[in-house]
C-alpha cells in the first residue's frame, strides 16, 4: 500500500482557511493584531520577568519589582546566577534524567495510549464501553491523593536490577516512568480525535484484506498528526514537572530530575536570581518541544491518500 | 475514487450512506477475531492503568474506611464510617466544597471560551502565528515558583493590579489577603495559567475542520460569525466535549495555586477539596480521614461528569 | 496476515521489554537496610548548600580515614522537600543509617520507630546546648552542631533616627515600648511598613516563629505537664492576649498581612525599618549595612522574651543494618572541632562553648558571643510530643486565621479541639 504524500507547502495553502476569503477590513485586521499584541504581553511577561532576572543580582531583583524596569535588563546584569547554579546543582546529570524521564514516557506513552484508543474507537470489543468509563473515571483522582498508595505498591514489585531479582523499585528511572507511560487523558483524546475519521476508511481496508493493527499503522496514525503532536505536548509537560513523585522514590542524584533541583536554591536564604537561572534553562526543552511540533498543527488529514 | 481522498468531508455524508458490508456481530468469527485482537492492542494501557492508577486508587479508597496514619508504629484499624462523619461535621470541608464548586462553576466556561478565543486568532497561515501560539502557551512552561512569586507580588495591596487599576479609579482591594477577593485571585491566575494548554486542544480540533467547508460558506456570503456558527461551532463537537469534562475535572481538583499562594486562606475562602485532603493527608498525617475527603470529592466528581456526559449526549442524539 | 499481527505483537512486546530492561541499569546495589554494598548511607538535608555540605562531607571523609572498618557514604538532598523524602523513604523501610531531623520532629520520628537511641554519648552531650540535643522519653535521639535564634534585625541608624531605643537581653523591649517604636516607624513615612514578620513564609516558619510569641505572652501551644491537652495554654487569656496582639500588627498597619517573597531583600532595599528573622540572614546584612546592622532581642510581651529553639539534628534509624558502624560514627562527629566547623560553615551558633571559642565571632566577648546567649536565655523548643506535626499545622492555620481579621476566641477554641482529638486519638503516644 503506497501512499501519496503532496508537498507540504501545497498541503498549508490548500487546508488553511484562505486568506483572501472572508477578510476582515484594514481596521478589523489591525483590531485583531492590537488585540493579539495585547495578549502576547499578558501571557508573554512573566518569562520575561524570569529571564530578564536570572541576570540581576537577588537584591536589584526585588527592587526593581515596583515598575517597568522589572522587565528590562537593566542595572546589574552579569551571569553570576548561571555560573552559580552549575556551582550548586549537578545540573547535567539532572537535565539528562529529565530529557530521559520524558521523552521515555512520552515516547512510550503515545504507543500504548493511542494503541488503547484505537481499540476503544474503532473495534467492537465486549466490554469495551465499561472499559473507557473506568479509564475516564481515573481522570478524577489527583495523583497527590493516591501517591502513598502507589508508592507502598512499587515497593512491592520485582525489579531486575542488571545482576539479580531485588524487590521494590525505589531509586530508579523505571519508577519514574512506567507508572504514568499509560494515560487516561491521552487515551481520551486520541478517542475524541479518532472519532471523528469516518468509519468508511477501515471497512475499505477491510475489504483490500489489511488487519487491525495495518490500519492502525497505515492509515489512522498518519492522519493523526495534530492528535499526535497535541498529545505528546500535553504529556511532556507533566513528565517534566514531575516533582511530588520524584520526591517520594528517588534518592540519588543520579536519577533525580530537574524539577527537584529547585529546591537546592531555597536553603536558608533562598538565590531567586539563581533560581529564575535554573528556571530558565529547564524551560528551554519544553519551549523547543513545542515550537518543533507546531510543524504538526497542520490540517495533514488529506495528506494521505489510500492507493493499492 | 473521493471518499478515500476527502476522509473529513465524507465524514458528513456518511451517516446518510449505509455501510457497504454488513454490520460487524460480536456472535460471528470475525467478531471475535476483532474482540481479540482489540483486547490485545487494549492491553498494555490496560495493564498499566489497572497496576499504577486502579490499585492506588483502590487502596486510596479503602484507607477512607480505617484510622490510618502517615506515620505511626501502630498499624491501620478499621473505623467504619468514623472518618466520613467526621468530614461531614467539619465547617472547613463544608467551605472547601464551596470554594469548589464556586471555583469550577466560574472558570469552565471562562477559560474554555477564551482558550477558545485564542485558539481562533491563532488558528492561520499567517507569519507571526508560531510567535503568538508559543507565548500564549509561555503561562503553561513557565515554573510554578516563579510564575506564583511574581502574582504575590502583581496581587499585593500596592502591586502592579491595583495601581493599574487606581489608574482608571478603582480603588483594587488586597486581594489575597480579602476572604471575599482571594477566590476571585485565584481564578484570574489559574485561568491565566491554564489557558495555553486548552488553546492547545481548541487548536488540534480546529485542524479537523476543512477548509473547504468555509471556502463554501463564504462563496455563499456568509459572515465570519455565520461562518463560526455553522463550520466551526459544529466541526468542534468532540473536542468541545473533551475540553468540557477535562476542564471541570481539572477545575475540581484544583491544589498547586492553593497551596502556593494562598494556603487555604483567608478564614477558609481558597481552601479547597483537594487542598483540604493533601494538608490533612500529608501535613496532619491524618492519612485515613484524608483518603475520605477523597473519596467524598471522587464521586462527586464522577456524578457530575457523568450528567454532563448525559446532557452532552442527548443534544447529539438529537442532532 | 494474522500471522503479521502476531508478528508485529511480538516485535511491539520485545521493544517494550528491552527498555524496561535496559532503565535497569541504573538501580542501586540492594544490601542490608541503610547501607549500600558494605557502606554505609547517610542523608543531610544541605543539598544546594555547599559549605555547609562541604563540612559534613569532610567530617565523613575524615572518619573513614580514620579507621578502615566502616565507610560512611554521604546523599545530600534539598532542604525544602527533605521531610517528604524521609517520610517516603520510611514508608518504603529504605532509610538510611545515619540521617539529619529537623529537631522538632525527633519525637515524632522517635515515637514512629524511625530512630533509635544513641548510645555512649552521654557525657560528651552534657556539654551541648540543651536545645541542640533530642531527647523523647527521658531517651537521646539526636544532637545537632548548632541552633539558630530568632532577632529583631535592624539598622542602628533607622533607630536612632526614630527615637527608639536600642533594647539588650537584660532590658528587651516590652510590649508597649514595641508598639510605640512602630508606631513612631509607621510616622516617618520612610517605610511601607515599619517591620516585617515574614508573614508570606509557609510551612514551619509559623509555629517557629510564632509561638515564641505566644510563649512570651504566657500562653503555649500545648500544656507541657502531661502533653495530654491545650485547654488553658492556646485559649486562655495570655493566648487571647497574643491573638489581639499579634491581630493589632496587622490592622494597625505595623506588619504586612502577607509579606513579599524575599523579606530580606525587601528590608536591604530599605523597605522596612525592622525584620524578624533568623540570625542566618545577618551574614548578609552585615555584608551591605557593615555595623549599622543590630541583631536585637525579641519583644517581652509579659513572660520574657522567647524564641524558637532547635534546629537540624542528627540521628541514627532504627532499621540501620550496621549500627556499630553508625554510633561509632556518631561519636566520632560530635567533636567540638566538628561541631566548630559546621556551625562556621552554616553561619550559626556553635553547639558547645569549646567550638563556640574556635568559631570567629562566636568567642566569648565576640560580636556574635550574644546570640549565644540569646539562645540560651530566650529559646523554647517547641513541644516534645510525636503529635507535634499536627500541633504545628493547626496553629499556622489558627494564626493565619487571626491574622486575616477572625475572632481570636472562637479560632483559638477550635485549635485547642482539634489538637486534644489528635492526641486522645492517638492514644496520647504512649
Amino acid at each position: 500500500m503506497s501512499a501519496t504524500i503532496r508537498d507540504i507547502a501545497d498541503i498549508e495553502t490548500a487546508h488553511a482557511p484562505n486568506p483572501r476569503r472572508g477578510r476582515l477590513p484594514g481596521w478589523g485586521a489591525a483590531l485583531t493584531l492590537a488585540a493579539k499584541i495585547l495578549l502576547a504581553l499578558v501571557f508573554g511577561l512573566p518569562l520575561v520577568f524570569m529571564i530578564v532576572s536570572s541576570f540581576k543580582p537577588d537584591t536589584q531583583i526585588f527592587g526593581d519589582l515596583g515598575g517597568i524596569q522589572a522587565f528590562l535588563p537593566v542595572g546589574n546584569i552579569s551571569l553570576n546566577n548561571y555560573v552559580g547554579v552549575f556551582d550548586r546543582v549537578p545540573f547535567a546529570q539532572f537535565l539528562f534524567n529529565s530529557v530521559l524521564i520524558s521523552v521515555l514516557t512520552v515516547g512510550l506513552g503515545l504507543i500504548v495510549n493511542s494503541l488503547a484508543a484505537f481499540a476503544l474507537s474503532r473495534i467492537r470489543i465486549p466490554g469495551g464501553r465499561i472499559a473507557l468509563g473506568v479509564i475516564l473515571a481515573t481522570l478524577i483522582v489527583p495523583f497527590e491523593v493516591m501517591a502513598l498508595p502507589l508508592l507502598w505498591e512499587v515497593n512491592q514489585l520485582p525489579y531486575f536490577d542488571g545482576s539479580q531479582i531485588v524487590q521494590g523499585w525505589l531509586d530508579t528511572y523505571t519508577v519514574q516512568i512506567v507508572p504514568f507511560v499509560a494515560s487516561a487523558f491521552s487515551i481520551f483524546l486520541f478517542y475524541q480525535y479518532f472519532d471523528s475519521i469516518p468509519r468508511e476508511l477501515d471497512e475499505a481496508a477491510r475489504v483490500d484484506g489489511a488487519g487491525w493493527f495495518r490500519i492502525y499503522r497505515s492509515i489512522i496514525m498518519p492522519l493523526a498528526g495534530p492528535a499526535i503532536a497535541t498529545v505528546a505536548i500535553l504529556t511532556f509537560l507533566p513528565a517534566w514537572n514531575q516533582y511530588l513523585w520524584p520526591l517520594m522514590v528517588t534518592q540519588s542524584e543520579a536519577v533525580r530530575p530537574a524539577m527537584v533541583g529547585i529546591d537546592y536554591f531555597k536553603q536558608l536564604n533562598t538565590s531567586w536570581g539563581q533560581i529564575m537561572a535554573y528556571a530558565s534553562i529547564i524551560t528551554i526543552p519544553v519551549l523547543a518541544l513545542f515550537v518543533a511540533f507546531q510543524r504538526s498543527f497542520v490540517n495533514s488529514i488529506a495528506s494521505q491518500g489510500l492507493k493499492g | 475514487m473521493s471518499i478515500v481522498t476527502e476522509p473529513v468531508a465524507a465524514s458528513e455524508r456518511a451517516a446518510e450512506l449505509p455501510s457497504r458490508l454488513p454490520p460487524r456481530k460480536a456472535g460471528t468469527a470475525r467478531g471475535r477475531t476483532d474482540a481479540v485482537v482489540g483486547w490485545i492492542m487494549l492491553a498494555p494501557a490496560a495493564i498499566l492503568i489497572l497496576t499504577f492508577l486502579l490499585v492506588p486508587i483502590g487502596l486510596t479508597f479503602g484507607l477512607a474506611f480505617t484510622n490510618a496514619r502517615l506515620i505511626s508504629p501502630e498499624p491501620a484499624h478499621f473505623v467504619g464510617l468514623d472518618n466520613f462523619v467526621a468530614v461531614f461535621t467539619d465547617d472547613t470541608f463544608w467551605a472547601s466544597l464551596r470554594n469548589t464548586i464556586v471555583f469550577t462553576v466560574v472558570i469552565v466556561p471562562l477559560q474554555s471560551a477564551l482558550a477558545l478565543v485564542l485558539a481562533v486568532l491563532v488558528n492561520t497561515r499567517t507569519r507571526g502565528t508560531t510567535f503568538f501560539r508559543t507565548v500564549y502557551f509561555l503561562p503553561v512552561v513557565t515554573s510554578i515558583v516563579v510564575v506564583s512569586m511574581l502574582w504575590l507580588f502583581l496581587y499585593q495591596k500596592d502591586g502592579l493590579i491595583n495601581v493599574v487599576l487606581s489608574k482608571v479609579g478603582i480603588q483594587g482591594p488586597d486581594w489575597l489577603g480579602d476572604p471575599h477577593w482571594a477566590l476571585l485571585a485565584i481564578i484570574l491566575m489559574s485561568a491565566w495559567q491554564a489557558m495555553g494548554f486548552h488553546m492547545i486542544i481548541w487548536l488540534s480540533g480546529l485542524q479537523t475542520i476543512p477548509a473547504e467547508l468555509y471556502e463554501a460558506a463564504s462563496l455563499d456570503g456568509a459572515s465570519r460569525w455565520q461562518q463560526f456558527t455553522n463550520v466551526t461551532w459544529p466541526g468542534l463537537r468532540g473536542t468541545r466535549t473533551f475540553i468540557l469534562i477535562t476542564i471541570t475535572i481539572a477545575a475540581f481538583g484544583l491544589f498547586a495555586q492553593v497551596n502556593i499562594m494562598t494556603q487555604g486562606g483567608p478564614l477558609n475562602s481558597t481552601s479547597t477539596l483537594v487542598f483540604q485532603a493533601v494538608r490533612s493527608g500529608f501535613q496532619q498525617q491524618q492519612t485515613g480521614y484524608a483518603s475520605a475527603i477523597s473519596l467524598v470529592f471522587f464521586v462527586l466528581v464522577l456524578i457530575v461528569t457523568l450528567t454532563q456526559r448525559f446532557l452532552t449526549r442527548d443534544k447529539e442524539a438529537r442532532r | 496476515m494474522r500471522t503479521k499481527t502476531h508478528r508485529k505483537l511480538m516485535a511491539a512486546g520485545v521493544i517494550v521489554a528491552t527498555t524496561a530492561l535496559a532503565l535497569t541499569g541504573c538501580a542501586k546495589a540492594g544490601g542490608s537496610a541503610g547501607t549500600s554494598g558494605g557502606e554505609l548511607v547517610m542523608w543531610t538535608h544541605n543539598a544546594g548548600n555547599k559549605a555547609e555540605l562541604g563540612a559534613v562531607q569532610k567530617i565523613v571523609s575524615d572518619f573513614n580515614k580514620s579507621q578502615s572498618t566502616y565507610k560512611v557514604k554521604v546523599q545530600a538532598f534539598p532542604q525544602d522537600s527533605y521531610n517528604q523524602s524521609v517520610t517516603a523513604a520510611a514508608a518504603s523501610k529504605k532509610l538510611p543509617c545515619i540521617m539529619d531531623i529537623d529537631g522538632p520532629n525527633v519525637p515524632n520520628w522517635a515515637w514512629a520507630g524511625y530512630l533509635q537511641p544513641l548510645t555512649g554519648l552521654d557525657s560528651t552531650l552534657s556539654k551541648f546546648l540543651p536545645s541542640t540535643v533530642g531527647k523523647y522519653n527521658g531517651k537521646t535521639y539526636s544532637y545537632g552542631y548548632y541552633d539558630v535564634v530568632l532577632a529583631m534585625i535592624s539598622r542602628k541608624s533607622t533607630l536612632d533616627a526614630a527615637g527608639i531605643r536600642i533594647p539588650t537581653l537584660d532590658k528587651p523591649w516590652t510590649k508597649t515600648e514595641f508598639d510605640d517604636a512602630l508606631a513612631k516607624l509607621k510616622a516617618s513615612g520612610k517605610f511601607q511598613y515599619p517591620a516585617d514578620f515574614m508573614t508570606g513564609s509557609t510551612g514551619e516558619w509559623w509555629p517557629y516563629a510564632y509561638s515564641p510569641f505566644l510563649q512570651s505572652a504566657g500562653g503555649d501551644l500545648i500544656n507541657r505537664s502531661d502533653y495530654k491537652s491545650a485547654d488553658g495554654a492556646l485559649n486562655g487569656p495570655a493566648a487571647l492576649d497574643w491573638a489581639h496582639w499579634f491581630q493589632g500588627l496587622v490592622s494597625n498597619g505595623y506588619i504586612a498581612k502577607k509579606s513579599g517573597a524575599a523579606s530580606d531583600q525587601d528590608f536591604m532595599n530599605g523597605k522596612t525599618g525592622i525584620l524578624y528573622d533568623g540570625s542566618w540572614a545577618a551574614d548578609e546584612m552585615s555584608k551591605k549595612f557593615g555595623s549599622d546592622v543590630v541583631l536585637l532581642p525579641s519583644v517581652d510581651l509579659g513572660k520574657g522574651p522567647k524564641i524558637g529553639g532547635a534546629s537540624w539534628q542528627w540521628g541514627v534509624s532504627k532499621t540501620c543494618g550496621n549500627t556499630a558502624g553508625a554510633m561509632a560514627y556518631m561519636k566520632f562527629a560530635a567533636a567540638d572541632k566538628y561541631v566548630a566547623q559546621v556551625a562556621k560553615a552554616a553561619g550559626t551558633i556553635p553547639a558547645t562553648a569549646a567550638a563556640a571559642a574556635q568559631v570567629p565571632g562566636y568567642g566569648p566577648g565576640e560580636v556574635n558571643a550574644k546570640l549565644r546567649d540569646f539562645s540560651q536565655k530566650q529559646a523554647v523548643v517547641r513541644p516534645v510530643t510525636p503529635g507535634y506535626p499536627f500541633i504545628a499545622t493547626t496553629f499556622t492555620k489558627a494564626a493565619q486565621d487571626i491574622i486575616n481579621g477572625g475572632d481570636p476566641k472562637s479560632i483559638l477554641d477550635q485549635a485547642v479541639k482539634d489538637i486534644d482529638a489528635n492526641q486522645k486519638s492517638n492514644n496520647y503516644f504512649k
